[in-house]
């Protein structure tokens, strides 16, 4: 098929409506207003719903209400607006419905900045909202991951009954790449694996009343509640981790990163490989589940001195990597906060001055 | 023996965790004998509110949300867009929505979004214990307006019907009460009404049924339904606020 040069945000919308989103709920907010945009032209053209909801607070509940049913239902938002939704993401986890939420995070806290973040990985991995829930969070790197990982999120959301987040930062959105799209599915709401949605039949042979409610007022009630999602979780934290290996093989350093941040750390990586320095790179593409074994592994590996943590931030991820590390290999930092990229050069010459420590 | 009556089919047999003079269980079995009426039963969504009524999908018979506090408009907008056919209603609170949901409850009449409201109002938030609510009339005592609600510093209660009535996108808004048999007798009216304009396709429908708290109120039952009549009425006056279907 050929390549198509793309937008990433209108790639990312596209995907969705491909994969067999028809419903999509958003409020405007820089950098991802062009995907609410372009789904306002696209939807009407195939039948299906855009709503410019009044607020994050509205589109997400639109969101829990569509998604009931047993569609494909889909929003976006960055930052500030993902803060307001977090009210709806704890409840939609708790209700086990299934949905893709896109974050395409700016520089924060408070209004921050437009430009690029990923400061709302932590928000993102350790539940933003109240509860013990976990979403599952995918970081794509380029435009064409964020296309791939679109098909993957509204099936993992299906098969596990799980809202999954999209965690782009906002260079994402706003880069053109060439892309390859998925071919348009005509999604049909499969009753048999979804006895759950709601119809608004009333009981019939196919379908029994439903109901789609977070409220479990007793001890025991609640306790089950939480063991059926912690158990789910268990199992995607076994099939669904996602990673990136670069270059480990002979790696003095490891690096890891994740999302555009990564793709930068691999220009530096590759131009110290031309002068014959071998570092690795470990790229979480899931953040939730993390994974943890990969990176213990990467770092520990023979040869291996360091480990460098690069992102947009001050070092949320981090705390992940420790936890990985456990301690079996020294870490190093190089964070920057939101709206300012780091370089190739600073990565590479960081790099450089962390080999002359060894 | 001949049947003179039978419960409506729309109601669960779960009983009411209700207080005794609520009027939370007369507003449900409305809203279910009128689904029932219309011949909607296998092809309704309620949607709860958190509220008292929280529980309100263990007692309608059929396809249940509960939605988070003062979003059920929001979640029955989604709903609606994929179920177009399906009645979608909302039961809510006056904390639910004409304080914390006012905005969902806003757009969705704005939009003049295709769903009903069913608001119950009993000038009070009952499921936390009688705090203040937007509705609680002036010098209303209740536990976090213990001098009585000072309009200086609360402003005057929220005249939903009234408010919603200016918004183009609201078909229909009518004022009922449950204080007498005659009042239940037109609230149940009213509720039938908007669930036919919805399946008509009109737009936005709200019944606001003017509604009893005894328990924080600190009334008999029989205290409480006099306390509307003579305290809520005056202030939030029964009837058809708009009707475009009768223009
Ligand atoms: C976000 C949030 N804030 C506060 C609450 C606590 N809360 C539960 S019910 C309620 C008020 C309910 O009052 P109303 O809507 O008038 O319904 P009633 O109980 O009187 O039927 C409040 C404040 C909550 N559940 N969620
Ligand atoms: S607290 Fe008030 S509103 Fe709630 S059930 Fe009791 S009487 Fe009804």
């Amino acid at each position: 098929m050929a390549l198509t040069l793309m937008k990433g945000s209108e790639a990312i919308a596209e995907a969705a409506i491909r994969v067999g989103c028809r419903y999509f709920f958003g409020y405007p907010i820089t950098p991802q207003t062009e995907i609410p945009e372009y789904m306002s032209a696209r939807m009407p053209q195939i039948g299906g719903t855009f709503l410019q909801a009044e607020s994050e607070i509205g589109a997400i509940n639109m969101v829990y209400g569509a998604a009931g049913t047993g569609a494909r239902v889909l929003t976006s938002s960055s930052s500030p607006g993902v803060s307001l939704k977090q009210e709806g993401i704890s409840y939609i986890a708790a209700s086990e419905v299934p949905c893709v939420i896109m974050n395409v995070m700016r520089g924060g806290p408070g209004l921050g900045s437009i430009q690029a973040g990923q400061a709302d990985y932590s928000q993102s991995t350790k539940g933003g909202g109240h509860g013990d829930y976990k979403l599952v969070v995918y970081a794509p790197s380029s435009v064409q991951e964020s296309i791939d990982l679109m098909t993957i999120a509204f099936d993992v959301a299906e098969k596990y009954r799980t809202p999954v987040l999209i965690a782009a930062d906002g260079m994402i959105c706003q880069m053109m790449e060439p892309v390859e799209l998925p071919e348009m599915i005509e999604h049909k709401i499969d009753y048999k694996k979804m006895p759950w949605a709601i119809t608004g039949e009333h009981e019939s042979d196919t379908h029994k009343r439903a109901i789609i409610n977070s409220l479990y007022i007793t001890v025991e009630e609640l306790d089950e509640l939480n063991e059926r999602l912690q158990a789910n979780y268990r199992k995607i934290e076994e099939n669904e981790v996602r990673y990136e290996a670069y270059n480990l093989e002979n790696a003095e350093i490891v690096v890891t990163a994740f999302g555009t941040v990564a793709r930068i750390c691999k220009s530096a990586i590759d131009d110290l490989k031309e002068e014959g320095i071998n570092i690795g790179l470990l790229r979480p593409i899931t953040l939730w589940p993390f994974p943890y074994e990969a990176v213990h592994k990467a770092a520990t590996q023979p040869g291996v001195k360091a480990v460098l943590d690069v992102e947009l931030n001050a070092g949320q991820m981090l705390e992940d990597v420790k936890i990985a590390v456990n301690g079996d290999q020294k870490i190093e930092f190089l964070g920057r906060y939101g709206s300012h990229m780091p370089t190739a050069e600073e990565i590479y010459d960081k790099l450089l001055q962390m080999r002359r420590e060894f | 023996m001949a049947v003179v009556f039978e419960k409506t089919k729309m109601l669960t047999d779960a009983p009411y965790h209700y207080c005794p003079g609520c009027n939370h269980g007369i507003a449900h079995r409305l809203v279910a004998e009128s689904i029932e009426d219309l011949g909607l039963t296998n092809n309704v969504v309620g949607v709860a509110p958190v509220g008292c009524s929280v529980f309100a999908y263990n007692y309608f018979n059929c396809d249940m949300y509960e939605a988070p506090h003062g979003r059920a408009p929001a979640v029955a907008t989604g709903l609606k867009r994929v179920l177009p056919e399906s009645l979608i209603f909302t039961y809510q609170g006056d904390g639910d929505l004409a304080s914390i949901g006012t905005n969902e409850v806003v757009h969705a009449a704005h939009r003049g979004e295709n769903i009903s409201v069913i608001f119950i109002n009993n000038a009070i938030y009952g499921m936390t214990g009688g705090q203040m609510a937007p509705t609680t009339l002036v010098g209303q005592k209740t536990t976090t307006s213990p001098y009585g609600r000072d309009e200086a510093t609360c402003g005057a209660p929220i005249k939903v019907c009234e408010m919603l009535a200016q918004i183009p996108g609201t078909y229909y808004a009518e004022r009922v009460a449950m204080n007498t048999n005659a009042n239940i007798m037109k609230a149940k009216k009213a509720i039938t009404k908007a669930f036919k304009y919805q399946m008509e396709g009109r737009g936005f429908t709200i019944v606001e049924l003017l509604s009893t708290c005894p328990t924080n109120w600190g009334l008999s039952p029989v205290e409480s339904l006099k306390w509307l009549e003579e305290n809520m009425i005056p202030y939030y006056p029964l009837g058809v606020y708009k009707d475009k279907g009768a223009e």
